[in-house]
C-alpha cells in the first residue's frame, strides 16, 4: 500500500491548479452539469473509490481511464443513481444530490449507456429504440402505439447521428456491435439527456467499430451534453477528450485537461509508470537487482512506444 | 399514409439517404419477409397436417369436423394464449393444467356448500385464479426462483389442494352436480353454449378463443404492455435499465395465465355441472407445445399469440384427426411429439439467423 503515497499527492495539486483556473475557460463559465467534490465509497470496511474531484460541463467529454478494479464502474454508478456515496458532496446542476434510483438520475436528465445492458437483441431496432417511452395515440382501450411515428422517428434520429439503416424493423441483434451502442446513445440523446455516462462502450469492438461510437460521442458532445467517457483505452479516450482522469485503486492520479497532458502522458501513468519507478525504488532499498529491473523498465517503454505509435 | 409521412420526414432531412433506403427494403422480398415471422413455421406444420388429414381422412373437411376440430383447439387454444405471452415474457408456468380444474372448483364447490347462487362462485373463481397467478408472479419476483421450479410447486400444491379440498366439502373425488341451481343455466348459456352458424353448431369457446388471440396480439403488437412483455422476455437488465416495469409485467402475465384458466375452467364446469378433482394434470404441458409449436421460444423474447392459435390448432386437427383416420389414438402423442421436434428446430434456426450478425 505504500505505493500509493506519493502520486496523489501530485495529481491533488494538479487537480487543485485545474479548478482555480477555470473561470478563465470560456466553457466553464456556465456552471458544471454535475460536479464531484472529495466524493467517495465505502462497501463495509472495503474503501472502492475515495476522494474523487471532478466537474463535468455541457459540450465536453470528461474521460475516466484505468484499469480494472481502479473504481470507474463505482464512480459512475454513482453518478447514475444505482449506488450512493458515502463520502463527499455531489452536485447536479448546482444542487447537492443523493440518487436513490437510477430514474432519479434518469429525471435529472443524466443518462447512462452501459456496455452490455445496451439493448434487446431480439427486438426490432423501434422498438429498442422507444422502449420504456413508448409514444402512443389513441385513448381508453384503443390507447395504442403510435407505430409510424416510432418508426419514422427513430430513422430520422439514428440517421442524422451517422447511422444509415436499411430497415428499422430488423431486430437490433442483427446490427453491429457499434451500431447497437449507438443506437443506445441516439436513444438517450433524443429523450432529452444532458449528461450521457458511457460505461466502455468501445471495450468489446474492433478498430472501425470504436470509431463509429466515438464519432458519435463527438456528436453529442457538438449537440451540447456533457459526456462521461468511460475507458481503459487512452487511444479511444485523447482523440475526443477534453478532460482525463486516471484512476487507480480507487483514487484519482491526476485530472487534466487535454492541453496539459500528451497522450504519451496520459498511457504512461495507465500503464503505471510511476508505480513502476515506486517498486523499483523499494527493491533497491531491499537490495534487490535493479539491473534487471531496469531491464523490465526499459521493455515496457518499449512496448509502450510500440502501443503509441501503432 | 406511409408515404405523407416519409415525405415530411425528407424536408427535414439532409438530402441523400432516406429515399434509397426505402428502395433497399423491397428488395428484402417476400421470401425473406415470411421467414422473419415468428408463427412461420406454425402456419406451414398447420397447412401440412391439413392436407394431410384432409386426405386420409373424408369426415375431416366436412363443415362438421371442421366445427369439432375447432372445438379441440379453442380448449388448448384459450390456455395457449396466456402461456404463449408469459413465454415471450420468459417465463414458465408449469401450474397451468390443474389450475383450470381449481378454478372450477372453487366455483362450484363453493356456491354448491353455502347454496348461493352459481355467480357468486364464478366471480370468486376468478379472484382465485387471478390470485393464484398473483402469487406464482411474486413468489418468483421475490425469491428469483426460477419460474419452473416456483410453478412446479403450485402445480404440486393445487394437485392437492384439489383433490383434498373436494373430498373434504363435496365428500367423493368429483364436485357435486351444480346443474339445478340459481344461475345455473344463465352461465352456461355464457361458458358453455353452441352458435348455430348455416346449420353448423359451433361451440362458444372457439369465439372466446378468437376473441382472446385477438386481444393478445393488439395488446403484444400495439401497445406499450407488449413492447414491455418482449423486453422483459429478450433482456430483463436491458428493460430495467431504460425504465420498464419488469415487475408488474411478469406479474401481470402470470394473472394472465390465471384469467385464461378461469375461462377455460369455468367452460369445463358449465359443460358437464360436474368436475374431477384429479382431472388437468399434464394438461400444462400441452399449453407450452402448442405455445412453442405457434413459434415461442423458450427463452424468451420472441413469438406471437397468433403462432399460439396455431399451433393450438394443429393439436385440435391431430387429436380429432387421428379419431377421423379411424386410426389407434395411440398414435397421437408420437404425433405431437414429433411436431414439437420440428417446430423447435425450426425455431432454433430462426434464432440463429438473428444472432448470428
Amino acid at each position: 500500500m505504500s505505493a500509493t503515497t506519493h502520486e496523489p499527492v501530485d495529481g491533488h495539486t494538479d487537480d487543485a491548479a485545474e479548478r482555480s483556473q477555470e473561470p478563465d475557460s470560456a466553457s466553464a463559465a456556465q456552471s458544471p452539469l454535475v460536479s464531484l467534490e472529495s466524493v467517495g465509497k465505502r462497501y463495509g470496511n472495503i474503501i472502492a473509490l475515495r476522494d474523487i474531484t471532478m466537474d463535468v460541463h455541457a459540450g465536453q467529454v470528461t474521460c475516466v481511464l484505468g484499469d480494472n478494479g481502479a473504481g470507474k464502474s463505482t464512480l459512475i454508478k454513482i453518478i447514475a443513481g444505482l449506488h450512493q456515496h458515502t463520502e463527499g458532496v455531489m452536485r447536479v446542476h448546482g444542487e447537492e444530490t443523493t440518487f436513490d434510483s437510477p430514474r432519479d438520475a434518469l429525471e435529472l436528465g443524466i443518462a447512462t449507456v452501459y456496455q452490455d445492458l445496451a439493448v434487446v437483441p431480439l427486438m426490432p431496432v423501434w422498438r429498442n429504440f422507444f422502449l420504456g417511452s413508448e409514444l402512443t395515440t389513441g385513448w381508453g382501450p384503443l390507447k395504442r402505439l403510435d407505430v409510424n411515428a416510432m418508426k419514422r422517428i427513430a430513422k430520422q434520429e439514428l440517421f442524422e447521428m451517422g447511422i444509415d439503416l436499411r430497415d428499422v424493423d430488423q431486430p437490433i441483434g442483427t446490427l453491429s456491435g457499434g451500431e447497437r451502442q449507438c443506437v443506445a446513445i441516439a436513444r438517450a440523446v433524443y429523450f432529452g439527456a444532458k449528461v450521457l455516462i458511457l460505461d466502455e462502450p468501445t471495450a468489446a469492438l474492433g478498430v472501425k467499430q470504436s470509431g463509429v461510437v466515438l464519432r458519435y460521442i463527438m456528436q453529442a458532445k457538438q449537440r451540447g451534453l456533457g459526456v462521461v467517457f468511460i475507458t481503459h483505452n487512452p487511444h479511444h479516450a485523447y482523440p475526443v477528450g477534453d478532460r482525463f482522469m486516471v484512476l487507480k485503486r480507487g483514487r484519482s492520479l491526476g485530472y487534466h485537461r487535454k492541453e496539459k497532458i500528451s497522450i504519451d502522458d496520459l498511457t504512461a501513468q495507465m500503464a503505471g509508470g510511476a508505480e513502476l519507478q515506486e517498486l523499483s525504488h523499494e527493491l533497491a532499498q531491499l537490495g534487490g537487482h535493479t539491473a534487471e529491473l531496469k531491464q523490465v523498465e526499459a521493455d515496457v517503454a518499449e512496448s509502450l512506444g510500440r502501443s503509441t505509435t501503432r | 399514409m406511409t408515404t405523407s409521412t416519409t415525405a415530411n420526414t425528407m424536408t427535414k432531412s439532409p438530402p441523400s439517404a432516406p429515399q434509397e433506403t426505402d428502395e433497399r427494403v423491397s428488395k428484402r422480398g417476400l421470401f425473406g419477409t415470411l421467414m422473419a415471422r415468428p408463427e412461420v413455421g406454425a402456419a406451414v406444420g398447420a397447412m401440412a397436417v391439413f392436407i394431410f388429414f384432409a386426405m386420409v381422412a373424408p369426415p375431416f373437411t366436412t363443415a362438421g369436423g371442421i366445427s369439432t376440430v375447432l372445438y379441440g383447439a379453442s380448449t388448448i387454444g384459450i390456455m395457449v394464449v396466456g402461456v404463449s405471452l408469459l413465454m415471450i415474457g420468459g417465463e414458465f408456468d408449469l401450474s397451468t393444467g390443474v389450475a383450470v380444474i381449481s378454478s372450477a372448483l372453487v366455483a362450484s364447490l363453493f356456491s354448491w356448500y353455502f347454496a348461493t347462487n352459481i355467480w357468486v362462485g364464478v366471480a370468486l373463481a376468478l379472484i382465485a385464479s387471478l390470485g393464484v397467478g398473483a402469487i406464482n408472479g411474486l413468489i418468483f419476483i421475490k425469491t428469483k426462483l426460477p419460474s419452473f421450479i416456483v410453478t412446479l410447486a403450485m402445480f404440486l400444491m393445487l394437485t392437492g389442494l384439489n383433490l383434498a379440498l373436494t373430498r373434504m366439502i363435496g365428500g367423493s373425488v368429483s364436485s357435486p352436480p351444480i346443474s339445478n341451481m340459481d344461475g345455473f343455466s344463465s352461465a352456461q348459456a355464457i361458458f358453455a353454449s353452441s352458435v348455430t352458424i348455416f346449420g353448423v353448431n359451433f361451440r362458444i369457446t372457439i369465439f372466446y378463443w378468437i376473441l382472446l388471440v385477438a386481444v393478445a396480439s393488439f395488446i403484444l403488437l400495439r401497445t406499450k404492455i407488449g413492447n414491455w412483455i418482449f423486453a422483459v422476455g429478450g433482456d430483463q437488465n436491458a428493460a430495467r435499465a431504460v425504465g420498464v416495469p419488469v415487475t408488474a409485467t411478469k406479474i401481470g402475465l402470470f394473472m394472465g395465465v390465471g384469467f385464461c384458466a378461469w375461462v377455460l375452467g369455468m367452460h369445463q364446469l358449465f359443460a358437464f355441472s360436474t368436475v374431477q378433482s384429479g382431472e388437468g394434470i399434464g394438461n400444462e404441458f400441452l399449453y407450452i407445445i402448442g405455445a412453442v409449436i405457434g413459434g415461442c421460444l423458450l427463452t424468451g423474447g420472441y413469438g406471437s399469440a397468433i403462432g399460439g392459435a396455431l399451433g393450438a390448432l394443429i393439436f385440435g386437427m391431430a387429436s380429432r384427426g387421428i379419431i377421423y383416420a379411424e386410426w389407434n389414438p395411440d398414435w397421437f402423442r408420437f404425433f405431437l411429439g414429433l411436431m414439437l421436434l420440428l417446430a423447435t428446430i425450426v425455431n432454433l434456426m430462426v434464432r440463429r439467423r438473428v444472432e448470428k450478425k
